[in-house]
């Protein structure tokens, strides 16, 4: 175990250096000067000398590229040219946003797909199992930036149940602010539940055929407590793996549904750079979203080796 | 001699991309009116006789532009399982004819692609090269030859395990013949069915940017950017917001049926571990 914990450490730390590298190479490669792309050809002389040689225009590439990766080390991801305030402060800022957005995402998408994907399992071939195919179907189909807008069409403009955007703050309490997170959440719940549901009925699905289960039904243990004693723990480990796999996807459609429902998370303060040309923050945001999927990847796969020795022992 | 009859699910994914396609094909020489044709005195009229889907907020003929759309969208998504193609497959064809060495190589290149997911990559190209249909193709195609370059090379390695290869390198072929005449052929259904679901993957993740604003540019229209105008008209037009959306789903579905109704009918045994139909 500890020669693969120490591999798979290895190829983390490769991996995020090669983002690091990856995100700094796109944002060199911006046609002509980058300080003039984000004052504009309208911008004072001076101002672009500043702006130059804050970002280190003047130095050597190499040179650049280390300092910047120096100051990713230390917390440091630049300062902010549209909000004059470092970058990692703003990031600080959208976190409690996007973060509560995403565990009530994923809290909600297993609440609802492994109860499902037991249904399935336990159905097969009739209506449950058919009825949850359909709506895995439908709910793989469905983006959820459209999702966003039907919930928005249905709970605030129809009902007025819930705010059709924006947050109050978690200072205006945890009700309110749980209040505008959940049609989000819910809207970048479905398609991963949709998911979710599918390799839970799967994963049940390979474990009823093996022998322990088999020779549980055999000793005269009942469906039910076969199927939730022995079938779905065994079945827990690939629906895991899913899962932390799904984070990475959520973090893209964050982005987009964040924009839908005018949160103030990450992926609303990446669009907003991206609009103001605030490449600075645009370069923190994905250097720093990359390197979370890196890490998340790498946890996912030190989790499924320590539960199941399979994969460790092949490499 | 017997037939072996098609699974519902790809009679069903045939059908759906039938349609898609024709919609996109009709509108290259038909559209109940000019996409582009503004007509402000008509703005937000209801789905009704003279516009059978609505008119959105400039007057502009809803239907007309959801068939443009789909030309859009299936030309870029075309573009970009078309780049991820020329480039994923001969990459995961020679990672697995190369061994531990190319092995290696491809699967860092895959991790790193895989650190962006393909909308942050899209993103952030787009943030340095400015919005626009070329550069979503550009995103899309990079992710999508990761995901083709290690399917491919997972498909190889296991037909380069089998008895008909180790007995043509006995009989000398070279690693480049043994991968045109014997591997490619033995890969190409698992790639057709992964280009068929990357496919589906890429209308949504075109549309989302469009959405945002950083794919399709007006006047052209994209599904995407319907749904981002229908939004700021929720109250006076509902409808507007539900049109486009069901495009983009029954597109997707179709293309996902397709794929997993090619994967049971290609691969028997694996009938039902899709978990459909």
């Amino acid at each position: 175990m500890l020669a693969f914990l120490l591999r798979r450490l290895l190829t983390l730390l490769l991996t995020a250096w090669l983002a690091t590298v990856a995100v700094f190479a796109v944002l060199e490669a911006v046609p002509g000067d980058p300080a003039l792309v984000m004052l504009g050809v309208n911008a004072q002389p001076d101002t672009l000398a500043a702006l130059r040689a804050q970002m280190g225009l003047d130095r050597p590439l190499a040179e650049r590229y280390l300092r910047w990766t120096g100051g990713l080390l230390r917390g440091d991801l630049g300062v902010s040219l549209t909000y004059a305030r470092p970058v990692a402060d703003l990031v600080a800022e959208r976190l409690v946003v996007t973060l509560p957005l995403a565990l009530l995402s994923l809290a909600l998408s297993t609440a609802a797909a492994i109860p499902l994907g037991l249904l399935a399992a336990a159905r097969r071939g009739r209506g449950g199992d058919w009825a949850v195919l359909g709506f895995t179907q439908l709910g793989v189909a469905m983006p959820s930036f459209w999702i966003a807008i039907l919930l928005i069409l249905l709970f605030s403009v129809t009902l007025g149940w819930f705010p059709a955007g924006g947050f109050p703050g978690w200072e205006a309490g945890a009700g309110p602010a749980l209040k505008a997170l959940l049609l989000p959440a819910v809207a970048l719940a479905v398609p991963e539940a949709a998911i979710l549901a599918r390799v839970t009925r799967t994963a049940i699905l390979d474990t009823l055929g093996e022998d322990h289960v088999r020779t549980a039904r055999a000793k005269g243990v009942g469906r039910t407590a076969v199927l939730l004693r022995h079938a779905l723990p065994n079945a827990l480990l690939p629906v895991a793996t899913v899962l932390g796999l799904q984070l990475s996807f959520l973090v893209a459609g964050a982005v987009v549904v964040e924009n839908v429902f005018t949160l103030p998370g990450l992926g609303r303060l990446l669009y907003q750079a991206i609009g103001q040309r605030d490449l600075i923050v645009v370069q923190g945001v994905v250097v720093l979203l990359a390197v979370f999927v890196v890490v998340v990847n790498a946890l996912v796969d030190i989790a499924c080796a320590a539960v199941d020795p399979r994969p460790r022992a092949e490499g | 001699m017997t037939v072996r009859r098609l699974p519902l699910s790809l009679r069903l994914g045939l059908v759906l991309v039938a349609l898609l396609l024709g919609v996109a094909l009709l509108s290259l020489v038909w559209t109940p009116f000019p996409a582009d044709k503004v007509r402000v005195v008509a703005r937000l009229r209801p789905p009704g006789a003279g516009h059978w889907l609505g008119t959105d907020h400039f007057g502009r003929d809803v239907l007309s532009m959801i068939m443009v759309g789909a030309r859009n969208s299936l030309s870029i998504a075309a573009a970009a399982v078309g780049l991820g193609l020329l480039f994923g497959v001969p990459l995961g064809l020679a990672a697995a004819a190369l061994g531990r060495w190319g092995d290696e190589i491809l699967a860092r290149l895959g991790d790193l692609v895989f650190a962006f997911p393909a909308v942050l990559s899209a993103i952030l190209l787009t943030a340095v090269l400015g919005a626009g249909a070329v550069n979503v193709v550009l995103a899309l195609g990079l992710f999508n030859a990761a995901v083709l370059a290690r399917v491919t090379r997972g498909a190889a390695l296991a037909v380069w395990r089998r008895e008909f290869v180790r007995a043509a390198l006995a009989l000398g072929r070279g690693p480049l013949s043994v991968t045109r005449v014997h591997v490619l052929p033995n890969v190409a259904g698992v790639v057709v069915v992964q280009a068929t679901v990357l496919f589906a993957v890429a209308i949504v993740n075109e549309a989302a940017l469009s959405y945002l604003g950083l794919g399709i540019q007006p006047p052209s229209p994209s599904w995407g950017k319907m749904l981002g105008d229908a939004q700021t008209h929720l109250f006076n037009a509902p409808l507007q917001a539900v049109f486009p959306g069901a495009a983009i789903a029954l597109s997707v579905l179709g293309l996902t049926l397709l794929g997993d109704g090619l994967r049971d009918w290609l691969d028997p045994r694996q009938r039902g571990e899709s978990g459909l139909l």
